[in-house]
């Protein structure tokens, strides 16, 4: 039976590949490279049977979705979107009271963002599984997301920042996430002339500690030129204390940038001794400097999130600070900054370039050590190319932008222009394979690739065209992931499958590391919100002025209480809805007429709340939104809107205590 | 004897029966677990699911505070234990035996009184439940499995009980022996 069942499979397979052959061959010619190394045992090594578990966490920034994906891998399944930076009128993310406060920013409140770069959690250099961050680019903030819950928990905004692209790579333990502003800006923000650039403007990189228990606070900012800081990565093992960071733009220039910033044959990469830092900072040789920027964090036992306004923060200088800042040359306009498992070697990703351009850390010392500089910009003194250089990856392929590792002393690179992944040997520089992809790939990802410790067995492109590889949708195709098995000699392609917004960097982790911790629901007698109602004898309507306060609870299948009168036009009315099942996998959602902001999705145990302000006078359904129970379509009820000024009594309640 | 009576006692740190609940979306299943003083589960919040579940079909919440069983099954077995000590200070065979079989007898009418629990849960229905099953009845088995509705109901004996086993059999050892010896 199974062998019959196995050679169905298989044929069925083979069917299917044929087809695909024949397909491509109709539309172009030469379609080999197309289908990638695809053979008949490929659909196997991505299948996970129904009811089982993927082997590894993906997560997928959302670029201008400003959210993360979450999918399993191997098969590339779509687990969860996760809200960080833009509502999410689904989940009630930013349309709740609860949620509003995680995106309030100097700005006001700041509804989506550009996300760009996940980034775990680490313990001694390992993805650790307690939390990931990620970046909003545009108006440039720092989040972090707890992995017990999958939610948002916190929030904080980037001082003197233009665009907060660096960001967030760890250090080794988490001590730190960084925050690279991608634009200068004047510093402070003022009003000058744009052409005053070069004079006006600065960059500034952000350490942000990250506490034990997760919190956020700005620890320092180096002041440094306003050029374009693009990307970074931290040291490890014997790099530990130091952080990188590529440039570009050192030609500090603020028009026609495709042109006028590609002029300097070397940019650089900036190493930044953290642990000097913290010296520095701690002997006081900093300026304190007022700024605003604010902190949001979620509390999970208020079920609420809180914003706090910051107003001072704390300015290294490299002029005031010696040995703080290097600055590394490095060809053409780099973009990623990848370190190898050991920490030795740091990857510049020169992106009009054919050559990967890789520093030796133990180099860098030395020439630290003897003083090899070639110049000084701005108080940081510029280290000899000759003297920093480990090696150099030739005629790799021409774009590259980023590298990860594997287990084994390789690395891979992305090069966008020739659309391909290149796999090469740390240490000895030699090319070992190429990969096609579909098409122009960005960021790659290997889980635990940007780690002390990968696990090279796949390695996942996230491609920012995908034109004709699967069925169109109008002039807007989807971005895609393709997924390669690098566990031999040779990357073979496994499988393609579409991402949510634009997917430019990525983490993966094994999913035991996060399974174990992932929580189930909250516990009601924990509940601390202020409007909970902890059972049905809670459940109550409280009017102050023209603001109703419904206490309202759901269990399956009925809100209580299920008829409300007394309610006028020109109220406001906040729902707040506590969940009192106490079981995995038992939301309730509630959603009334006319409301002009979203929907409320609540967690077993959770308390949200939902503002509906009545303009018209009637009698208005509300109902639960999420399939609960058999009787899920009976878990409806009413409130009636009286005229203003009416004389109604507030009256509530559930069946025989019904008004 | 002594040994025996005083294992009565452990009895509390244990649940005595446990009912699990088997059905697709229950892939783990609910587990509730009947104590001499109480009723749980293996989570905390399995009694709620119990009665989200039975409220379905019209049956009665189970509310441990409307069981008088819970409260006073607790000082029978804190009388045995104690009356089990006293005999074996008196340390009389016969009362051995007499012992042994009063807890047999005990334990025929307690694992009675639960099926009578379990017949009044399982017939006792709302007339105005959402769903009808006309003639079924939800009672759940007193040992073994049965399938009702969509689940598969399995009530087993756990580890309390052992303990009261092992307290019945202790009394007839305790009786054999001393019977040898004389």
């Amino acid at each position: 039976m199974k062998s019959t069942l196995n050679f169905l499979s298989r044929g069925l397979w083979a069917v299917v590949l044929v087809g695909l052959f024949l397909g491509a061959c109709n539309n172009q010619g030469s379609n080999n490279q197309k289908a990638g190394m695809l053979s008949s045992d490929v659909a196997s090594q991505v299948y996970v049977p129904p009811g089982q578990h993927d082997e590894f966490y993906a997560f997928m920034s959302g670029g201008f979705s400003g959210q993360i994906g979450v999918h399993g891998l191997p098969s590339g399944r779509l687990l969860r979107i996760i809200p960080v930076f833009s509502v999410d009128a689904e989940k009630g993310y930013g349309f709740n009271e609860e949620t509003k406060a995680l995106l309030n920013t100097s700005h006001g409140f700041v509804p989506w963002d550009d996300s760009h770069h996940p980034e775990l959690s680490q313990t001694n250099g390992e993805t650790d599984g307690r939390w990931i961050f990620i970046n909003g680019n545009n108006t440039p903030r720092l989040a972090r997301i707890d992995l017990t819950t999958f939610e948002t928990a916190e929030i904080i905004e980037i001082p003197n920042s233009g665009g907060n692209h660096s960001s967030p790579f760890t250090t080794e333990n988490t001590e730190y996430v960084v925050a690279g502003t991608r634009f200068g800006v004047p510093f402070p923000q003022q009003d000058v002339p744009i052409s005053s650039y070069a004079e006006n403007f600065k960059g500034t990189l952000t350490f942000v500690k990250v506490e034990e228990n997760g919190a956020m606070d700005i620890a320092f900012q180096v002041l440094l030129p306003a050029f374009d800081y693009d990307l970074a990565h931290s040291g490890k093992g014997k790099s530990h204390g130091w952080t990188f960071f590529t440039t570009y733009n050192t030609e500090e220039q603020s028009t026609l940038l495709e042109v006028k910033a590609s002029q300097n044959d070397k940019d650089y990469i900036a190493a930044v001794n953290w642990k000097k830092a913290e010296e520095y900072i701690a002997s006081g040789n900093f300026e304190e400097m007022e700024t605003q920027y604010m902190r949001n964090y979620y509390d999970e036992k208020k079920h609420m999130a809180f914003s706090e306004t910051k107003t001072k923060v704390k300015i290294l200088t490299p002029e005031n600070c010696p040995g703080l800042v290097y600055f590394l040359p490095t060809p053409k306009s780099p973009h990623g900054v990848d370190v190898d498992p050991t920490g030795e070697y740091i990857v510049g990703n020169g992106k009009l370039s054919s050559d990967l351009t890789v520093h030796s850390f133990t180099k860098m010392m030395t020439a630290i050590e003897n003083g090899s500089f070639e110049d000084e910009v701005a108080g940081v003194p510029v280290l000899k190319f000759d003297e920093v250089v480990g090696g150099v990856v030739k005629d790799a392929g021409l774009g590259p932008l980023h590298t990860e590792f594997d287990d084994k002393g390789n690395a891979y690179t992305s090069f966008f222009i020739t659309s391909e992944v290149v796999k090469w040997k740390v240490g000895t520089w030699e090319v070992l394979d190429k990969a096609s992809t579909f098409y122009s790939v960005g960021h790659i990802m290997i889980p635990g690739g940007d780690s002390k410790s990968p696990e090279g067995k796949y390695l996942v492109a996230l491609n920012k065209i995908t034109k004709d590889r699967y069925l169109p949708t109008g002039p807007e195709l989807c971005h895609s992931a393709q997924l390669y098995d690098i566990s031999g000699d040779k990357m073979k392609l496994l499988m393609d499958f579409p991402t949510q917004g634009e997917p430019h960097y990525a983490q993966g982790i094994s999913a035991g590391r996060v399974k174990p911790n992932v929580k189930k629901f909250y516990p009601l007698e924990e509940n601390e919100h202020p409007f909970r109602a902890m059972g049905e004898k809670d459940a109550r309507v409280e009017r102050e002025g023209n603001n109703v306060h419904v206490y309202m609870t759901t269990i399956r299948s009925h809100f209580a209480p299920d008829n409300i009168e007394g309610v006028k036009v020109g109220d406001n009315v906040y729902f707040h809805v506590t969940n009192l099942e106490q079981d995995w996998d038992v939301p309730h959602g509630f959603s009334v007429m006319g409301a002009n902001n979203a929907e409320l999705l609540i967690m077993p145990g959770q308390t949200e709340t939902l503002l509906w302000k009545p303009t018209k006078v009637g009698v208005y359904p509300f109902y639960c939104t999420d399939f609960c129970s058999a009787l899920h379509q009976e878990m409806q009820g009413y409130i009636r809107i009286s005229p203003a000024g009416a004389n109604v009594d507030l009256a509530w309640g559930l069946g025989e205590s019904a008004p | 004897m002594l040994v025996g009576s005083l294992l009565l006692l452990v009895i509390f740190a244990f649940p005595i029966w446990k009912i699990i609940l088997i059905a697709p979306q229950y892939p783990s299943g609910v587990t509730m677990l009947i104590y001499l003083n109480k009723i749980g589960g293996t989570e905390p919040g399995t009694l709620q699911n119990v009665n989200i579940l039975n409220h379905y079909v019209g049956m009665k919440p189970i509310e441990p505070d409307s069981i008088p069983e819970l409260t006073y099954f607790p000082f029978i077995v804190i009388g045995l234990s104690v009356l089990g000590v006293i005999l074996a200070l008196v340390n009389k065979r016969n009362l051995f035996l007499a012992f042994g079989i009063l807890l047999i007898v005990l334990a025929g009418l307690g694992v009675y009184d639960f099926y009578l629990w379990e017949y009044d849960y399982g017939h006792n229905l709302d007339p105005h439940a959402p769903i009808k099953f006309p003639g079924a009845s939800f009672q759940p088995p007193l040992i073994g499995k049965k399938d009702i509705i969509n689940f598969t109901a399995i009530s087993l004996p756990a580890t309390g009980i052992y303990f009261y086993g092992a307290a019945i059999v202790a009394s007839f050892v305790s009786w054999w022996f001393s019977k040898k010896k004389a």
